[in-house]
């Protein structure tokens, strides 16, 4: 019959629209509720009907591995001997490995003997022309580059913005370890330590006591955390710690400021008018 | 769209507990930016794979109705913001300029990813302009290849806080208020390689040092005997800055019958200009009339 | 013939691609020579007698699809040119590989486009970016960029204004890198350059008219008598490149008689950039983020055809070894989840071409949202996956799909990878197939729309070199996953999906029984991957090097990708260690090839059913224009 096949369609629309519904009683409107498990019950296989995440309310959480731009990584500053070092040795091997080439590193020099130092003087990233492919976090030997989970770097001019350089982007290992809680334990697995592989060797030369045997348990290890869901918000308290922000974090705060200051002067012109009426 | 009456009354007058969700008192430029704010429509137009992300953020996940970026619209004639989401090639970039000429005023542009920024992974390439913001003006950056709906949202936000930033009585904030038609941008023209009109002037004059053999026009690698020169024509063109107006001469050859499509509308907007400086003129003779009487 | 390898019974174009070489030799000694640098296959052709010999190879010897037609330009390592052609029978097997040389300075090779009319673009592509002229050709004129344009950019010694250097690693990036902006060194800095004999008194935009002047037009219309006797006139509609149903920043331009279309001519180009070129300076590893962005919206799949071609190269070499089991089950596990995102987005916005708007794309973004969930947490983003790596991978699956808290306001999402997987696999994926087939396979407005419409016949599917859906949905039993089996599809069971009506119905049949096919096989790797967790995904347990030494040599690499079939052809010419950076790197994109008998597909229809027709073909912009 002519007009089934149309019917069948209209139906089906009103089972996505009514299932909707059907889930949100399922789950007692729990799943808009701003808890962990919630939101995964929401965005994850077993839920139906609409799922739309109200952004800046709510924002969907990054996982382990995805990649934004380039950071540096630099040592903790509660760091009792390399605080604020970079871990970066100025190797070259991330801006041989980048396929667009908008990476520049400048090698230090030791002003005195000219020879090399395992530091680099200036490192730039043109975000422009990156294309977040995390190939130098990948083939960094030291894990000296990772990439980035923050999205959020809209901006007004990009000629001030968008060339970062190593100020901008020198992180400190915690926070790698708080965006990262698995791969950075892999990584302290692989290399032997917490600390940069060189702050090892350092340790082993200088104190009796080699650090290498026992890393230190900074973090618990995550994924023993994993499997109990009530245990999940365990890396989320633990990154209530405020992440490094980049310097002027939100492109608007200075338009913010302007309004202000606007809104200052007018009201004094305002006052001003009726100190005068007064008279 | 909820309207949040709260967060429009910002002025010093203080509304009553109980009528704060009821009225709300507000200058007339705030009222202004709300509307306009909460109603960008963007235009339907995607570029390349930044494009996906952007539809993946106007469908169900991340709908960026929420915003009142509600409507895409296909036509310029009804769009508020060009989203240039991808890379810009020579090829594209005409009519990408066309099309930013017939969008009415007020209108915003955003340079969504790392391609339409300044060129991204394919900026060395023969065919790829190095950033939107080469030709047109642009509003936002959202950087990122490509940026996540997310980034994209978090721009999309930037761009309606820069919008609550202008001020309806301060005349560089909202130009499109101004007397006369605007200018529209000179669009590009594909010639041996894509020529802007704006540049013509010194593509003339390399193009004479060229004939000179002085300097070969477009370098790529600089004869060290040559670099002089190059030098001077760069600081030249720096100077006069892209913004300059275009002599008439130096368009002429580009359209065989003389007439530059924009040279029209400035002559419009002078006149305009004119006439409004005469009315003005004869207001002024009438008050000063009317107060002889007095 | 006294060919020993060929049996006297045996029908010529039942012979195997050996045989039908030696044939060729043996038969056309005085023009056919076999191609015996190092590394390289196939035959070396006079192209003199070019067309007699493809003539042949076309058919007597039953190569009816001829897959890639492709420039290499050898300078320094010969001088010339060379076009490569890759010929292949529909009824499966290998290639047939074909050369013709000519010289650098004054190239010309007979066009094939007589015999293959597959050729037609791809012949123009050479052209434009090579500087080789095809006699024969019917509209031998730029395709990718305008007509004016100065120099074919792809020729190894035509330079571009941001050009650095030959090869990367560029060398001012370390030890000594000062950053720049590469618009600093260039004076017009907006990366142009003008050849120097430019003449700026006759400059003009030649490219709009080049774009009508085929059709004829301006000249003399046609005066059209209807059958009442009306007198008619042709009008040009032009479409794109910006306009919403093109699907990204694809140009039609169509003669109409009243609603009907008489003629289409598809204008592209609009997001060339410059892949190839770009490609022919990367290192290997370089390119395999490039090629996410040319079909963007299956980035695992690119990478796929990429991987194999590099390592069909690498295994001429010595140190070589082979991905593990895990390796290729994995590659397959997203090959196939990117196939349903493909297909879902095929379909979907196929349906808003054709009137259902964004209803069903809507319910198909959500499945494509948990698919890309799946993609982040694996491979570390939704679109550019970067996944595939040569002999390996970027990473094995995590343990658990994690995110973590870094944003004020963040949610986190914590699941079970397996577990996820199978939920995908087995309950939700399925659902959506069967609410797609509810809501559409039985709508009477979608069956009125497409059926008939459209309409490709077998013959000039095979002859125009259409790939995947396109050809299948016209009857052609082609899928090169079982024609020229590659990873370890040879061991899943799944069937080819082949519907012969050649409509627009027709494809979009292939491509739900696709999806459910690629449902079948998901679900046959997913006991594989239980079966080898722990196992590495390296061969030598260690992750490859960053800058891998490639032997000489070359590679055709493909695949069998969601909108058809995806070829690398890769060329090594290095020294003798091999070379780490490709010297020709051409991408035979099968949305770009697919367009070729869009003109044919569309004569008769009318003009609401054009854009239809072009979303039944499935095109993506970054693969069509590159």
């Amino acid at each position: 019959m002519y007009g089934t096949g149309l019917a069948k369609g209209l139906l089906l629309t009103m089972r996505h629209f009514v299932e909707s519904y059907v889930d949100d009683i399922r789950y007692g409107f729990r799943k808009y509720h701003h808890a962990t498990d919630n939101f995964g019950i929401r965005q994850g296989t077993k839920t139906k009907g609409v799922i739309t995440v109200q952004y800046p309310d709510e924002k969907v959480a990054v996982p382990e591995r995805f990649r934004f731009v380039p950071f540096l990584i630099i040592e903790d500053e509660d760091h009792p001997t390399r605080a604020g070092k970079d871990w970066c040795t100025s190797c070259g091997i991330c801006a041989k490995v980048c396929p667009p080439q908008c990476i520049w590193i400048v090698r230090g020099n030791d002003p005195n003997t000219g020879r090399p130092v395992p530091e680099p003087e200036a490192f730039f990233i043109d975000i422009d022309i990156c294309m977040n492919c995390g190939y130098c976090a990948e083939y960094c030997p030291f894990d000296a580059i990772k990439m980035d989970h923050d999205y959020e770097l809209a901006s007004y001019d990009r000629t001030t913005h968008h060339i970062h350089d190593k100020e901008k982007l020198s992180k400190p290992n915690s926070y790698w370890r708080s965006i990262a809680p698995t791969r950075a334990y892999e990584e302290m697995l692989a290399r032997g330590t917490w600390e940069h592989k060189d702050a090892a060797k350092e340790a082993r030369r200088g104190a009796a006591s080699p650090r290498r045997s026992a890393p230190r348990p900074a973090v618990e290890q995550p994924a023993a955390s994993a499997p109990a869901k009530s245990e999940a918000t365990g890396p989320a308290e633990a990154n209530a710690a405020p992440a490094p922000t980049a310097e002027g974090a939100t492109p608007w705060t200075e338009d913010e400021a302007k309004r202000e200051e606007r809104r200052r002067k007018a009201l004094e012109r305002k006052a001003r008018r009726a100190a005068q009426r007064g008279q | 769209m909820e309207v949040n009456l709260q967060e429009l009354n910002k002025t010093e007058f203080p509304v009553p507990a109980e009528l704060e969700n009821n009225i709300a008192i507000t200058s007339l430029s705030e009222l202004y930016n709300w509307g306009r704010r909460n109603s960008l429509w963007p235009m339907l137009f995607g570029l390349a794979c930044c494009a996906i992300e952007m539809i993946a953020t106007a469908a169900s996940r991340f709908d960026f109705s929420r915003f009142g970026f509600e409507v895409m619209r296909a036509t310029p004639r009804q769009a508020d913001l060009m989203i240039v989401s991808g890379t810009v090639t020579k090829k594209m970039v005409v009519p990408i300029v066309r099309l930013y000429n017939q969008m009415p005023e007020p209108k915003y542009v955003m340079a969504m990813g790392a391609c339409a920024s300044g060129g991204g992974p394919f900026k060395e390439g023969y065919n790829v302009v190095s950033g939107m913001d080469k030709y047109l003006p642009v509003d936002v950056y959202v950087p990122g290849c490509p940026p996540t709906p997310q980034a994209l949202l978090h721009g999309m936000i930037a761009l309606q806080r820069k919008i609550d930033g202008q001020s309806i009585a301060n005349g560089d904030d909202v130009p499109w208020y101004g007397v006369g038609t605007a200018e529209p941008t000179p669009v590009p023209v594909l010639g041996p390689d894509i020529i802007d009109p704006r540049q013509m002037d010194m593509i003339r004059r390399q193009a004479e040092a060229a004939a000179t053999d002085i300097a070969s026009i477009g370098i790529r690698e600089l004869p060290a005997a040559t670099q002089m020169v190059a030098a001077r024509v760069t600081a030249d063109a720096a100077a006069e800055s892209e913004t300059s107006p275009v002599s008439q001469d130096a368009l002429s050859f580009v359209l065989p019958t003389g007439a530059a499509p924009w040279a029209e509308a400035e002559d419009i907007r002078e006149k305009r200009k004119l006439r409004a400086l005469a009315r003005k003129a004869l207001r002024a003779t009438r008050r000063a009339a009317a107060a002889e009487e007095e | 013939m006294d060919n020993p390898g060929l049996a006297p019974e045996k029908r010529l174009d039942a012979t195997t691609v050996e045989e039908a070489i030696a044939y060729l030799r043996l038969e056309y000694a005085d023009v056919v020579s076999t191609d015996d640098r190092e590394g390289y296959q196939g035959l070396i052709v006079d192209s003199k007698r070019l067309v007699q010999i493809a003539r042949v190879i076309h058919d007597d010897l039953g190569f009816d699809y001829l897959s890639s037609a492709t420039a290499v330009d050898y300078l320094g390592a010969g001088d010339q040119m060379e076009m490569v052609y890759h010929a292949y029978r529909t009824s499966g097997g290998g290639a047939l590989v074909f050369k013709a040389q000519t010289d650098r300075e004054k190239a010309e090779i007979p066009s094939l486009t007589s015999i293959w009319r597959g050729a037609d673009f791809q012949e123009r592509e050479a052209w434009d970016l090579m500087g080789i002229r095809f006699p024969g050709h019917p509209n031998l004129k730029r395709i990718l960029m305008w007509e004016g344009f100065h120099g074919h950019p792809l020729r190894k010694d035509w330079r571009e204004a941001y050009y650095e250097e030959d090869q990367k690693p560029f060398d001012n990036r370390w030890p000594g890198g000062h950053v720049h902006r590469a618009e600093e060194k260039n004076v017009f800095g907006k990366n142009v350059t003008y050849p120097p004999d430019i003449d700026l008194g006759r400059l003009m935009d030649s490219s709009e008219t080049a774009v009508y002047q085929s059709l004829g037009l301006g000249v003399d219309v046609e005066r059209i008598m209807d059958k009442d006797g009306f007198e008619t006139n042709e009008l040009v509609v032009n479409m794109g490149p910006h306009h919403p149903s093109t699907h990204g920043v694809f140009r039609m331009v169509l003669t109409v008689d009243g609603e009907t279309v008489t003629s289409l001519e598809p204008v592209m180009g609009y997001l060339h950039r410059n892949h190839e070129k770009i490609g022919e300076r990367n290192t290997y590893l370089h390119n395999i983020p490039f090629t996410d962005r040319l079909d963007y919206i299956s980035s695992m799949g690119n990478n796929h055809g990429y991987v194999l071609a590099v390592e069909q190269l690498m295994s001429l070499g010595r140190k070589y070894n082979p991905p593990t089991y895990r390796c290729e089950a994995l590659r397959v596990l997203m090959v196939e989840l990117s196939r349903i995102v493909n297909h879902l987005w095929a379909i979907g916005f196929w349906l808003n071409d054709i009137g259902a708007f964004f209803t069903p794309v809507l319910y198909f973004v959500q499945e494509r949202e948990r698919i890309l969930d799946f993609f982040e947490a694996v491979a570390g983003s939704r679109m550019m996956c970067n996944y595939m790596r040569f002999g390996g991978l970027f990473g094995d699956l995590p343990e658990r799909l994690k995110s973590v808290s870094n944003l004020t306001n963040d949610r986190v999402r914590d699941y079970n990878t397996m577990q996820f997987l199978t939920e995908m696999i087995n309950e939700r994926i399925p659902r959506t197939i069967d609410d797609l087939e509810r809501l559409l396979t039985q709508n009477e407005i979608l069956i009125e729309r497409s059926v008939g419409v459209g309409v490709l016949s077998r013959e000039d599917a095979i002859n125009y070199s259409a790939a995947g859906p396109l050809l299948r949905g016209s009857g052609v039993d082609y899928d090169i996953r079982r024609a020229d089996p590659y990873s370890i599809y040879p061991e899943l069971d799944f069937d080819v999906a082949v519907e012969a009506e050649g409509d627009m119905y027709a494809r979009y049949r292939v491509r739900v029984t696709e999806l459910r096919e690629s449902v079948r096989i998901l679900k046959q790797i997913l006991p594989r991957l239980e079966a080898t967790a722990g196992e590495s995904i390296w061969a030598d347990g260690k992750p490859g090097a960053y800058a891998p030494r490639v032997p000489h040599g070359e590679a055709y690499g493909r695949v069998e990708n969601g909108k058809g079939e995806l070829g690398y052809y890769v060329v090594s010419a290095g020294g003798r260690g091999g070379s780490s950076n490709p010297w020709r790197y051409h991408v035979r994109a099968p949305s770009f090839i697919n367009l070729t008998p869009m003109g044919i597909m569309s004569r008769g229809y009318k003009v609401a059913d054009i854009v239809g027709i072009l979303g039944s073909i499935d095109i993506v912009l970054g693969e069509t224009d590159r």
